[in-house]
């Protein structure tokens, strides 16, 4: 069994309840910030402990914390990234519904930190009865006097609410978070100025993922140092995997980060195999942007090292033959998966959720759609592969905020990886009625 | 059907509360909110007239709630059935069977994809990535996310919400207890 | 101060000046004789805040970021919305990339608009005709159905057309700017949206023309002037008159001795410089309305210019200097 910091308690019955959860040692990590350490201890604690963002980026959480702007008698703000809409990605969804308070008591020992004396989560829409599960959990919070003045008897009184979305993947990216949470169109903002110096309301502000907040908790309980130890070389921690596809065991778990990537598709603790004994074709290890790796390239690098989950090692090799651990959303596609549809779909997604603000993003986005849509018809045009791949280069890197990215190297990937498949589609259009796109409800039922 | 567009007293209430959450003069911030709470109230889906109304409360120029609700895929700019069953379509539960249970609704009750049912019971809607990609795939109606779906599954699941005859909101479980 | 080099040019310009604030100061210096480095702009206009950044058209490269931090900015920028920094070194003509970035833009840009030149009220002052022209593909390699989206008369002066829109957001930040209370806004979202009213709610107050004026397209047309004349066919003069509303300082543009129609007078990078009322621009259609002060500085590289000699003088200086360098050659 892996090392487990936040899922620990999982299957304790009512841990969702602030009665059980401090049975179990919660909201240690309030009284010991607010009681004997300083703001400031706290920042270091994250800092030394390593952490990096949880919501996809990876950027070290102490540093982003650090750079928060403290001007006197300007309010300050800890705003929490429940958006998660990232395809392939639902570990926040899963953390927030079973253990609420982990999250709460999280916002509250880092709004310590930060000293912010409000602080928001947004949570996309979608999640409505999840929203409602955390605003139980706070309003018990505020009854054992955990929020509100004067928290455990100390002088540092802070606000939580919880505000929900309306359906725009945009808005997990941090400004169009902002801008939505200020009752606006989810649209990102120009940058700079960052969050750090004029976010919300134009005050300074942190935004932070579900999984990087709660784990604030664990860090300060047991130390930086200690969290540090965790996980392999820059990579410390765990980090919750949401994983999906074709695996016999779907389902968010917590891993050291470092644990191969064979282990955890093939092994009984996690994703138990693919379904039917089937072979793996490919995987999307961290959400929908990042790029899709066939299984050879998944299993071990192209220096034939064992792939492991982590920040670096899953990005060795670069987008030539690497990929990232992004959000930790785990997609896993066996034999029978046509990439090319699956990719299509991918597109489609990004055509939807682009906000229309700049250029490249607006058009290309749609136009990627037409274009794969076109070929899983059998309408593709033998040119269509290299005008994909030219729109996903011109797209990259010209946009306001990474959607442009995150929509181009799905499409990239696939291209340099599964080309093959494409030209098949392109030139034998005839064939497509017979390809098994996906399993039908039914089998799986039976498997 | 059409009935006053003003909130009553309690709903008022709850508004109000929700606007408090903001600092002084930063109250549009509960705009995403009570659009939310009106759509549940007025009959599923946000009209001119309901949006016009949302801005007065929250003294902004109509146009800014105009843009907002056309900007988020889940206000109604024209009206739905009781239930709008949205069906996840994006990679996670298109590889496990969406576009089966897509067919099967439409089969099942008799329109397309996009379409109403006569009776103004159900509306069938395909969305993209609904964070339930472990438990593929899935459907959500109202509040409630319908998971691992089966046909089966399908099927009594239509079976319950056309006996009970009721509209379904994201602001179903009780909201006005918790929000 | 902060000094920054562009395209191998130097310049010092005061801190918050944006790069392409500094590009167009170096083009602007009477010294200067070297080609225009600034970089082309579609959606930034200089008298409207927190404009620019979306079109991504004035895409440059920062090589050098300053002298505390030398590392190059992590992917190209929008020139127009990101401020120089001491010791900055940028790139725009002088990189293929940019120039292919640029050229990328253009292709996306163009890729749902209709091409309607030849009806289209602003072909000829269009500064997407412009960029197509000077940075666009000779052809398309889009081959599905293009966006159309239905005309809108937004009140008795201005017409709707959206399916030109580039979506650049000047006109909903005029009306935010300088109208009081605003009817239009950004509706739907990606390539579904639209400048719209939503409810076709007429736009009605004093400065509502303006829109026009800063459409680079012709997705906002002046109604009164709609199908009267190609543009370089009109004769546009300076001209004033006494207003209680604004400044009264416009461009006529005649045809004979019909004033077919009043804008707001624009600087040298087509962007307006005073704003005009609607008194102003729609109801003062008589050239005795009128002060004229003298023809209207139109580029020589305008469509415009062809038939619009404003100082002949000017003219001649311009003809014997490049006499002069022919006989260099």
């Amino acid at each position: 069994m892996g090392k487990k910091l936040l899922l620990e308690h999982i299957n304790v019955p009512g841990i969702e309840t602030l009665e059980v959860y401090r049975q179990k040692g919660g909201y240690a990590s309030v009284e010991k910030a607010l009681k004997t350490m300083t703001p400031n201890d706290v920042v270091e604690e994250v800092k030394k402990s390593g952490l990096r963002g949880r919501g996809g980026a990876g950027f070290p959480t102490g540093m982003k914390w650090s750079f928060l702007y403290k001007p006197e008698g300007v309010e300050r703000y800890l705003v929490c990234n429940a958006d998660e809409s990232e395809p392939g990605t639902f570990k926040d969804r899963f953390l927030m519904e079973h253990i609420p308070h982990s999250l709460i008591e999280g916002m509250i020992t880092s709004s310590f930190a930060l000293g912010a004396k409000t602080s928001y989560i947004y949570i996309r829409g979608e999640y409505f009865y999840v929203a409602r599960i955390l605003e139980k959990a706070i309003d018990e919070a505020y009854a054992a006097g955990l929020l509100g003045k004067n928290i455990l008897g100390t002088d540092f009184s802070h606000d939580c609410y919880v505000q929900v979305g309306a359906g725009a993947y945009i808005c997990g990216e941090e400004t169009a978070l902002l801008e939505s949470l200020e009752g606006k169109r989810g649209n990102p903002r120009i940058k700079p100025p960052f969050p750090a110096i004029a976010g919300l309301y134009g005050c300074p502000t942190v935004v932070n993922n579900v999984e990087t907040i709660a784990t604030v908790c664990p860090i300060i309980n047991m130390g930086g140092e200690e969290y540090a130890k965790i996980g392999i070389g820059r990579s410390t921690g765990t980090k919750l995997i949401s994983a999906s596809g074709h695996i016999n065991k779907p389902g968010t778990y917590e891993i050291e980060l470092g644990l191969p990537v064979e282990e955890f598709i093939y092994s009984e603790e996690y994703c138990g195999g693919i379904i039917n004994g089937n072979k793996l074709k490919a995987v999307v290890a961290g959400g929908s942007s990042v790029p899709v790796l066939p299984a050879h390239l998944i299993l071990k690098t192209e220096k034939g090292e064992p792939r492991l989950m982590s920040y670096e090692s899953l990005s060795e090799g670069g987008f030539v033959s690497g990929s990232m651990l992004g959000s930790g959303g785990f997609i896993v596609y066996d034999e029978t998966t046509s990439i090319v549809k699956n990719l299509y779909t991918f597109a489609r997604f990004y055509h939807h959720e682009s906000c229309g603000q700049c250029s490249p993003c607006r058009e290309g986005t749609g136009w990627m759609e037409k274009i794969l849509h076109r070929i899983v018809e059998g309408h593709g045009k033998p040119s269509d592969i290299d005008l994909l791949w030219d729109i996903q280069r011109k797209i990259e890197g010209n946009t306001i905020c990474p959607l442009g990215d995150a929509a181009a190297w799905p499409v990239a990937s696939a291209i340099r990886h599964f080309r093959a498949e494409f030209e098949e589609y392109i030139n034998h259009p005839e064939k497509i009625k017979d390809i098994k796109h996906y399993y039908s409800v039914h089998q799986l039922a039976g498997a | 059907m059409s009935k006053e567009i003003k909130f009553n007293e309690e709903t008022l209430a709850l508004v109000h509360k929700l606007m408090n959450r903001y600092p002084e003069g930063k109250h549009k911030s509960a705009l995403l909110p009570i659009l939310h709470i009106a759509q549940a109230e007025f009959d599923g889906w946000l009209s001119p007239a309901t949006m016009d109304y949302v801005a007065s409360i929250l003294k902004i120029q109509s146009i800014e709630v105009y843009e907002v609700a056309s900007f988020y895929s889940m206000y109604n700019l024209k009206p739905v059935g009781k239930c709008l069953l949205e069906v996840c379509r994006t990679s996670s539960c298109w590889v496990r069977g969406a576009e089966d249970v897509v067919k099967h609704l439409e089969k099942r009750l008799g329109i397309k994809e996009g379409e109403t049912t006569a009776d103004g019971m159900f509306t069938i809607k395909t969305v993209e990535c609904l964070g339930s990609c472990g438990s593929a795939p899935l459907l959500q109606c109202g509040a409630s996310y319908h998971e691992n779906l089966t046909f089966e599954k399908v099927d009594a699941l239509i079976e319950t919400y056309r006996a009970e005859g009721k509209r379904k909101s994201y602001t179903d479980l009780d909201y006005k207890n918790t929000l | 101060m902060a000094k920054v080099t562009i395209d191998g040019q130097t310049i010092e310009v005061p801190d918050g000046t944006t790069i392409l604030q500094a590009a167009r100061m170096i083009v602007d210096d009477k010294n200067y004789t070297g080609v225009n480095i600034a970089p082309p702009t579609m959606c930034y206009h200089s008298k409207l805040k927190t404009s620019g950044g979306y079109c991504r058209t004035c895409i440059v490269k920062v090589t050098k970021g300053s002298e505390k931090d030398p590392r190059p900015m992590p992917k190209p920028v929008a020139s127009c919305r990101t401020t120089v920094m001491d010791g900055m070194e940028v790139v725009n003509l002088t990189s293929p990339e940019v120039l292919e970035s640029r050229k990328a833009v253009v292709e996306f840009l163009l890729i749902n608009h209709p091409l309607d030149c030849p009806i289209c009220d602003q072909a000829g002052e269009c500064h997407l005709q412009d960029l197509g022209y000077e940075h666009g593909l000779a052809k398309t390699r889009y081959d599905f159905k293009r966006r159309t989206f239905n005309l809108i008369d937004i009140g008795p002066y201005i017409k709707l057309h959206m399916t030109r829109c580039i979506m650049c957001f000047r006109c909903i930040k005029v009306a935010d700017q300088i109208t009081d209370g605003r009817y239009q806004g950004m509706l739907f979202r990606g390539d579904a949206s639209e400048i719209s009213t939503y409810i076709s709610k007429a736009i009605d107050n004093d400065f509502s023309g303006n829109v026009i004026d800063v459409c680079p397209v012709g997705a906002l047309t002046d109604r009164t002037f709609r199908f009267k004349s190609r543009v370089w066919f009109t004769k546009p003069m300076d001209a004033h008159r006494n207003c209680t509303k604004c400044k009264g300082k416009v461009s006529i543009w005649l045809k004979g001795d019909e004033v077919l129609r009043v804008t707001g007078r624009k600087d040298q990078w087509g962007e307006v410089q005073d704003w005009i009322c609607n008194e102003c621009r729609f109801e003062k259609k008589h050239v005795n309305d009128w002060v004229i002060e003298g023809p209207t500085h139109i580029d020589r590289h305008s469509v415009i210019s062809a038939n619009h000699y404003e100082n002949l003088s000017s003219l001649k200086l311009d003809i014997g200097k490049q006499q002069k360098q022919l006989n260099k050659k």
